[in-house]
């Protein structure tokens, strides 16, 4: 069972398990009906803020359950308090269906590397082990540590069943749109004034094929999945061709607040921090006992982004390029008229 | 960090820069001017007499803003963007031909007069120069460069940041560096240094030292306090020029990687103490440095550095008004503030940095690291060495500024 399958990543999801041999069957679950193309898998519209779900695992005897449904953006929740709503109490609904359901045996948990939080005094990389410096107060990071902590919870009161925690740096690619893709498209990326973060992706295959892993072997544990490298904010925005325009940090959040409110894109002051301080995770673990290694680096993976979606900015590649060309076609002539 | 070596950099100038400003311009202008608009003003004044020679200066100030904007529009074309001094007397001439010729407009005349120009001032090679900087420009812009886990761009250190200190490290301190052979050539290294003179000019040096001095040009990576990566400006150059957290995970990380690592293990304490305490050893903090080598068997070298204590000596300290702003110090030095922003600049003290014998780290048993005592006992060593360093290398120089 995978819950969350209206919005993109979960349907992809959704439809890679239904084209794998190995899977029976694949039910889908969310409020609203997925838009995207179903492929071999059944939807059962349920809202996993309530008890129905319970009914559900037990009918189709689900033995395994792949949660996906804590939402990043408060848009698509339709406020920050709906956003909440199905985060949290969600997901203490699916683990309480879990937790009675005597066929489960595997839990796989989409988190991220949000819960690490973004802080000055945070060390370069964080291993799976290392707690948060400051921990996220508000939005969807301090969502994700709330369920990460029931999920905890759970094995711990179902030591039986496995549990797979991924914790996902920004998903990127050429099709999936998160707050941070979108902050990528405007047109001029506003910055906070002196900070430059470091910024890691992960391609949205490389995403997916992990989730698969962790949902067909069994590999249970916390990983951070990221891609190799990092890229610098700044850097980040060069590479998509957007210019920037640096903030002073107290102006960010109304700045944020303006953006939001224009729809344009999704400042949570989490996200600001995050875009001030930047945060780095080790993924060592990954590679040894979850044994994925993702396609696509930092880099790579952006660049499959730009290429697709960021293309034509102010200062995009092709421009700058044409006028070095020129600048340097002058220069020739000047050293042919010279010599 | 480096935030503080541009106000530096710059006040190192300009006593030369802003009096040449002020002279050589307006001289090559007038020899311009003189073409151009003299003539009819010589009929004008024989009559005035006397008094002639007060108003022609004043005629010719203003010439020279005209005169500037050409040569300058000049460079853009040719993209002479490398920005090396050396623009002699005869250059500035050129530039006035060049002037003549935007007036012509001869584009053929004109490419070959900045071609000639170019030459004269950049030498021989000026068009590979020019190339490569515009090809450096286009990699900056376009974000074609590589980052490294911990932020560092060694192509901007190597290009922009480096370069900026240098000449703070060559004329301004003399920095004159003992001992370079000491850091070995590869592999996990930890530097331990003092730390001194209010602001930490002295990590910038020892950066611009093991990079300039050693043969393998390595790159210094620093730790820094948290206090670094909260300020706006400093956090930014600090992760770009290498330097991370001061924190067991990441000189483990770095030290594991085979970087070398430098530690200022008095930290504030050390940094911001007043001046009557010179060369005086604070407590290394916590030992935190010495566990990190051990763990990782990377020998730690000593290093002492003289000189830094005299760039800004701290007489006092508005502790309210540090509180206030979240710092930990506000210094008063002699210059400053009452000088205001000149008071920023470092007195030009003479430095010496010495690199002490390593010492190794991989010879304890396994699980040394928890040991307390024994991590003390080395913490003791290598303090006590870098004191007596310390002594010896204010014997051997002779006055602070000499």
């Amino acid at each position: 069972m995978v819950t969350g399958v209206a919005r993109y990543l979960g349907a992809c999801f959704a439809r890679l398990l239904g084209d794998d041999p190995a899977v029976d069957r694949v039910i889908g679950v969310d409020v609203v009906p997925p838009t995207h193309d179903l492929g071999r898998w059944e939807f059962v519209r349920a809202d996993i803020r309530n008890p129905v779900v319970a009914k559900v695992i037990s009918r189709a005897k689900v033995d395994t359950v792949v949660h996906m449904n804590v939402l990043a953006t408060p848009l698509d929740a339709g406020g920050r308090a709906p956003q909440k709503e199905i985060n949290v109490i969600g997901t203490m609904q699916l683990l309480a269906a879990c937790q009675k359901a005597q066929t489960v045996r595997r839990l796989v948990v989409k988190s991220s590397t949000t819960v690490y939080g973004a802080s000055p005094r945070d060390p370069a990389m964080f291993t799976e082990d290392m707690a948060p410096k400051v921990l996220p107060r508000s939005g969807y990071a301090k969502d994700s540590v709330e369920v990460e902590a029931y999920v905890r919870g759970f094995s711990r009161r179902r030591p039986d069943v496995g549990v797979t925690t991924l914790r996902f740096a920004n998903f990127v690619g050429p099709a999936v749109r998160t707050p941070l893709t979108e902050y990528f498209t405007l047109p001029v990326l506003p910055i906070v004034l002196g900070h430059d973060a470091r910024l890691q992706f992960i391609h949205e295959d490389d995403g997916l094929a992990a989730l698969r892993l962790a949902t067909m072997e069994d590999r249970p544990g916390t990983f951070n999945v990221a891609g190799d490298g990092v890229l610098m904010l700044s850097q980040a925005a060069r590479r998509a061709g957007r210019p920037v325009v640096p903030l002073p940090g107290f102006a960010s959040s109304t700045v944020g607040g303006l953006l939001k409110r224009a729809k344009l894109a999704d400042f949570s002051p989490e996200q600001i921090r995050f875009l001030t301080y930047g945060r780095g995770v080790d993924t060592t673990r990954m590679r040894t006992q979850l044994r994925f290694t993702p396609r696509f680096s930092t880099a790579e993976a952006f660049e499959t982004f730009v290429e697709a979606r960021s293309r034509g900015g102010a200062l995009d590649r092709d421009r700058v390029g044409s006028i070095e060309r020129r600048l340097v076609g002058a220069l020739n002539r000047v050293g042919s008229t010279d010599g | 960090m480096a935030e503080t070596s541009d106000p530096v950099g710059a006040a190192g100038r300009p006593g030369r820069g802003s009096s040449r400003r002020g002279t050589t311009p307006s001289a090559a202008a007038r020899g311009l001017v003189g073409a151009t608009e003299r003539t009819p003003r010589k009929a004008a004044k024989p009559a005035a007499g006397v008094r002639r020679v007060k108003p022609a200066p004043k005629r010719v100030k203003p010439a020279p803003k005209r005169v500037k904007p050409a040569p300058r529009r000049v460079r853009p074309d040719e993209a002479e963007r490398v920005k090396p001094v050396g623009t002699a007397g005869t250059v500035r001439e050129r530039a006035a031909a060049a002037t003549a010729a935007v007036a012509s407009s001869s584009v053929d005349e004109l490419l070959r007069l900045t071609g000639e120009l170019a030459t004269q001032a950049f030498g021989p090679d000026a068009k590979e120069k020019a190339i490569e900087a515009i090809a450096f420009l286009r990699r900056r812009i376009t974000g074609d460069y590589e980052v490294d886990l911990f932020g560092f761009d060694e192509e901007l250190t190597e290009a922009v940041l480096l370069p900026l200190i240098r000449p703070l490290y060559r004329y301004w301190f003399r920095v004159e560096v003992r001992g370079i052979e000491n850091v070995p050539a590869s592999g996990g290294t930890l530097v331990v240094a003092n730390h001194s003179g209010t602001i930490p000019l002295d990590s910038l040096m020892t950066q611009v030292a093991v990079h300039d001095e050693h043969p393998q040009r390595r790159h210094l990576r620093m730790l820094g306090a948290d206090l670094v990566f909260q300020l706006p400006f400093v956090a930014d150059l600090a992760r770009k020029s290498g330097t991370t957290l001061a924190s067991n995970e990441d000189a483990e990380r770095l030290l594991g990687s085979g970087e070398l690592v430098g530690v200022w293990p008095e930290g504030f304490k050390g940094i911001g103490k007043p001046f009557a305490e010179r060369y005086k050893l604070q407590r290394f903090g916590r030992g935190g440095f010495v566990s990190a080598a051990i763990r990782s068997g990377a020998p730690i070298v000593p290093c002492s550095i003289v000189g830094a204590e005299e760039t800004y000596p701290l007489i006092g300290n508005l502790g309210t008004l540090a509180r206030l702003l979240g710092v930990p110090y506000v210094p008063l030095t002699p210059t400053f503030p009452w000088l205001g922003p000149l008071g920023l600049v470092p007195l030009p003290s003479k430095w010496i940095i010495e690199f002490g014998e390593p010492v190794p780290t991989d010879a304890h048993p396994a699980g040394a690291a928890e040991d307390p005592m024994l991590v003390f006992d080395l913490t003791d060593r290598v303090r006590e060495t870098i004191q007596q360093t310390l002594h010896a290398l204010l014997v051997r120089r002779r006055s602070a500024f000499f």
